[in-house]
């Protein structure tokens, strides 16, 4: 394994970065639709309750206004269609969350329409909503299973008998926020159907063909009937992975103009619309001998839902996996709420229960007088915990090494709350991150022209991770020619069935395809081929493939203020083969960026009366600026893993937000002596 | 977003007929609009007409006889920041102005319009949540909601909330006088006195009266505000609204006695606040850290915090002292 320095990092670089900032790169809603109508939705003002009638007078009497779309006369969605019932819009007078979308104004202009939608008179009966998480809450009940149907409780041994016994004992309640994804493109759709029935969309999402299949089955319509293209896309980060209700509208909406209809979500609408990161409540119990080894660990995580659909995130699974203890329980509680769906956040599980678990690790070390790292390494398991599965690799022993190196942990006096630079207190911390690696079944083509090009053609989504720019140099490695001479097309439906991106997977997924349609045109000597990788997928070892990571983090707390800051980050990461380096670090800063958000800022708040998200703009709901970020770095040490895919890549979407947040709790306990165990640590948590 | 009118008059006196004269229900002046037409877009500020002030031709920084200054209301942000005049002689207006926003709005948000800014409380800006300065007597959402961001000195059961401008509190410290072009002619109005506390009427941000026009704001001269600074807390580094800041002038004598201190305090009060008590405690005694406390600790014995921004007090607090003993070179 050698060390990558940061300063030698290279590589492509991004294909359509020129387009992009010189606004030649076409997104959803710019597209240019000779005809095409504006919507703009309109959202319930109550959280619990139902529609008792709308006024839409003033609105239809606009003189730019077409329409007004309600579950009075919207376009009837397929039946089947309660298996997504985020999707099943404008189908019901029920409320069941503060921000839902209850009516649909269509003008000749976005004015005009936004003119409509504030003229729009809705009346409501309304009950007294529930919106508030607690670890006692009468409604908390076991889900069938977690998210990526892993289990939703699971252990080993007696935790609790070994609690007893241990020597040392860490019982702790963290909880995270409601945290949001809030992409800087705002989920978008042009809808437009021809006079034969097929439904072109033009949208944002993380996987053009998967949100075909699902558009096609909520509308009722064949599924070759439905084409999305998605060329750009402006980031997701979970929130585009499936469709989500500005798609169905969009596409209602065309139905009953019987002409094209464009819908972008406003800033607000992202906060209720398209999910969010569930809060966490997590206790997290530990046990260990006097000389640091576990022998319990107890995760528990108290989570929410809407009472429309059961989304139960995977928080306590990284307690499968990252330690060896001979007694274990991990488990997951939900309540359904009066509250927004969550859905996928970057790292859903993983980013808030690695907080959990990571800062209760550190407490641990505190409590054993140890180094963390020491602590860590005395608990880095032969197996994975819950399956006893090898690990296909695991580094994150070489990764903390390689981290403290670089950020000189030696140097570290461990005694909290000591070390002040005029008026701050300063100090440094550590935490291990660890993500699943993946892959999934994917279709792709490729073709040999006769100028020497090579076109190859894959259903991928390009969200901002630099996946075009990745899988021209997967091809061309694949075909032993210069990047320059292939051309990679994704980000449409049309083009060969894959996998979304999403889960770290779709790298790993697309360039299993891509690859292999390669090799086989190669093989071929030329022409066209068209390969799919499910055989390969199924034939996948039964391994435990997941990447690790160790992040370290410098932070100052005003002493008069309480404000933290961070001074300095860095993330050493064992993610397979990287592929794209220059790109892969990008995109692994960008993870870590987004944890130090979650570890000091980001806060979804909603009023406990009305279950209206108080906070819903970028005034109020804070994302790490530039000033905020000041030295972030992110490297990796080469790892070699032949039991993942033909790159030997392990994904690096979401690796980078786990750990980030712990690792600046932890330092904000070094540098005052406070452990702040509930995020955001706000300054008023340190005052 | 509601239909308006939009005039472009050709001065003060113009633009001041315009819009008292437009019969229009609710008119509005037009600086840099990074604020009303936030609200436009929100449905919180429904204008019938816009009457554009950017190009009146206050855009000037004059100095005054006897060392002030004279600040055109049309005069941008960015610009006054970085008047050299302003950086030397008070300090603390160009870092308050440098603290707000981003690069991009301080290019376009005015020096008048920054005043007249409205609060940024959730409950004023969603018109679905009741609030008694958007829609009086529909309530305070907040008093009994999300508060942890709203006042503790000087508000009421029907209003909460605080006062977003950075520039205000530091032209509150420096005593400024406000210009105003009003139907009755031009009158002056001293900060912090342009600004309400909220009583009753919380719709009522100023002592404005429809159609007034704020054409410039005087800073009168004032040794103290050479050494001068302004701190503002907040939740990430930068883009921002102030937890709490604090703008301070200290002048002190050759034995250490403060000749003249000036204190203003932001985010806690409908209004940029002044902490006359906290001056009347510390002028003509000596500059140490105990009486920076004790001073600090008589201007809050007025504070009544609410269940969330009780933090808000001790924060006040160390931002005093810490500030005024920086000024005075000691330890806090």
């Amino acid at each position: 394994m050698t060390p990558v320095s940061a300063a030698t990092i290279d590589g492509l670089r991004r294909i359509e970065g020129r387009d992009k900032v010189t606004g030649a790169a076409r997104y959803a809603y710019e597209q240019q639709i000779e005809g095409v109508a504006t919507a703009v939705a309109v959202t319930s003002t109550i959280a619990k309750g139902r529609i008792h009638g709308f006024d839409a007078g003033e609105t239809l009497a606009h003189p730019r206004v077409l329409e007004v779309l309600t579950y009075e006369n919207a376009p009837r969605v397929a039946e089947d269609a309660d298996s997504e019932p985020e999707l099943a819009v404008l189908q019901t007078s029920a409320v069941a969350y503060h921000g839902q979308v209850v009516a649909l104004v269509i003008a000749e202009t976005l004015e005009a329409a936004r003119e409509g939608a504030r003229l729009l008179a809705v009346e409501y009966r309304e009950q007294t909503p529930d919106v508030e998480l607690s670890d006692s809450h009468p409604g908390l009940y076991k889900p069938d299973k977690v998210n990526a149907g892993f289990p939703t409780d699971e252990g080993t041994g007696d935790p609790d008998r070994a609690l007893e016994k241990a020597d040392l004992v860490v019982d702790a309640v963290y909880s995270t926020p409601n945290d949001h994804n809030q992409p800087m493109e705002p989920h978008a759709t042009v809808a437009t159907w021809s006079d034969d029935g097929h439904l072109t969309l033009y949208d944002s999402t993380q996987g053009a063909p998967m949100a075909a299949n699902s558009v096609s089955k909520i509308l009722g319509v064949d599924s070759g009937r439905v084409r999305i293209i998605s060329h750009h896309v402006g980031g997701g980060f979970g929130s585009k992975g499936t469709p989500r209700p500005n798609v169905i509208l969009a596409a209602l909406a065309a139905q009953a103009l019987g002409r094209p209809v464009k819908l972008a979500l406003t800033r607000q609408q992202l906060f209720t619309m398209v999910g969010y990161r569930t809060p966490t409540i997590q206790r997290v119990r530990l046990g260990a001998n006097a000389d640091g080894t576990l022998t319990a660990l107890v995760h528990e995580a108290f989570e929410q839902s809407s009472t429309i659909k059961e989304f139960a995130e995977q928080t306590t699974t990284c307690s499968r996996v990252m330690y060896a203890s001979p007694n274990r329980r991990t488990a997951h509680r939900l309540v359904r709420l009066d509250v927004p769906t969550p859905s996928w956040k970057r790292a859903p599980g993983e980013a808030p229960g690695m907080f959990a678990l990571e800062s209760a690790i550190d407490e641990l070390a505190v409590a054993a007088g140890m180094d963390p790292i020491a602590l860590r390494i005395a608990n880095e398991p032969d197996v994975e915990p819950e399956t006893g599965r090898r690990f296909s690799s695991r580094n994150l022993v070489a990764c903390l090494r390689e981290g403290a190196r670089q950020f000189g942990w030696d140097e570290r006096d461990p005694t909290p709350g000591v070390r002040r630079e005029g008026r701050f207190l300063v100090g440094s911390g550590v935490a291990a991150s660890t993500y699943p690696a993946r892959r999934q079944p994917s279709s792709a083509t490729a073709r040999a022209n006769d100028d020497g090009t090579y076109l190859v053609r894959i259903g991928a989504a390009d969200i901002g991770t630099g996946a075009r720019t990745a899988l021209t140099r997967i091809a061309a490695t694949a075909l032993d020619v210069d990047p320059s001479r292939v051309v990679v097309e994704i980000g449409d439906s049309a083009l060969p069935f894959a996998m979304l991106a999403g889960g770290s997977m779709g790298t790993a997924s697309w360039g299993s395809a891509v690859v292999k349609a390669c090799r086989a045109l190669v093989e071929q000597g030329g022409g066209e081929v068209e390969v799919d990788t499910k055989e390969e997928v199924a034939a996948d070892a039964d391994l435990a493939k997941h990447g690790f990571g160790a992040q370290f983090a410098q932070v100052r707390v005003d002493i008069d203020s309480g404000e933290t800051r961070v001074d300095r980050m860095l993330g050493v990461f064992a993610v397979g083969k990287v592929i794209e380096p220059r790109l892969a670090r990008s995109q692994l800063i960008g993870g870590m960026v987004m944890g130090l958000g979650m570890a000091l800022m980001e806060e979804a708040i909603l009023d406990p009366r009305t279950g209206a998200t108080v906070n819903h703009d970028f005034a109020g709901y804070h994302v790490p600026v530039n000033a905020d970020v000041t030295d972030v770095e992110a490297t990796w040490i080469e790892e070699e893993d032949a039991e993942l895919n033909p790159m030997g890549s392990k994904g690096i979407g979401e690796i980078g937000i786990t750990g980030a947040p712990a690792a600046i709790a932890n330092a904000v306990f070094h540098a005052t002596g406070r452990r702040v165990r509930d995020l955001p640590i706000r300054l008023d948590r340190l005052l | 977003m509601k239909p308006f009118r939009f005039e472009r008059p050709e001065n003060a006196e113009g633009a001041v007929a315009t819009l008292t004269a437009s019969g229009a229900e609710h008119a509005r002046y037009l600086g840099g609009g990074t604020n009303l037409v936030d609200l436009m877009r929100l449905g919180v500020e429904t204008p019938d007409l816009l009457v554009d002030v950017a190009r009146l031709g206050h855009d000037a920084v004059r100095e005054t006889d006897g060392g002030g200054l004279r600040v055109g209301a049309a005069v941008r942000n960015s610009d006054l920041a970085r008047d050299p005049l302003l950086r030397t002689r008070y300090p603390m207006v160009s870092q308050a102005l440098l603290s707000g926003a981003s690069p991009q709005l301080r290019n376009l948000a005015t020096i008048g319009g920054n005043l007249l800014q409205r609060t940024r409380c959730a409950y004023f800006t969603d018109t679905s949540l009741d609030c008694n300065k958007r829609d009086p007597g529909s309530g305070c959402g907040a008093l009994d909601g999300e508060h942890r961001n709203h006042a503790i000195l000087g508000h009421s059961a029907a209003c909460i909330a605080t006062h977003p401008s950075d520039l205000a509190v530091a032209l509150t410290a420096v005593g400024a006088e406000v210009l105003v072009e009003g139907a009755a002619g031009e009158r002056h109005i001293p900060m912090p006195g342009l600004h309400r506390l909220p009583g009753d009427a919380p719709e009522r941000d100023t002592v404005l009266d429809p159609g007034d026009l704020i054409v410039a704001i005087q800073l009168p001269p004032l040794e103290a505000a050479r050494r001068s600074s302004y701190r503002k807390v907040r939740d990430r580094a930068s883009f921002s609204f102030a937890v709490v800041s604090v703008a301070a002038a200290l002048q002190c004598d050759e034995d250490g006695t403060i000749r003249d201190v000036r204190i203003a305090l932001g985010g806690v009060a409908h209004a940029p606040w002044r902490a006359e008590r906290a001056e009347e405690e510390l002028r003509g005694g000596p500059a140490t850290a105990e009486r920076f406390a004790a001073a600090a600790a008589a201007e809050l014995d007025q504070a009544r915090p609410l269940e969330q921004n009780a933090f808000k007090v001790p924060l006040a607090r160390n931002l005093i002292v810490t500030v005024l003993a920086d000024l005075a070179g000691v330890a806090a």
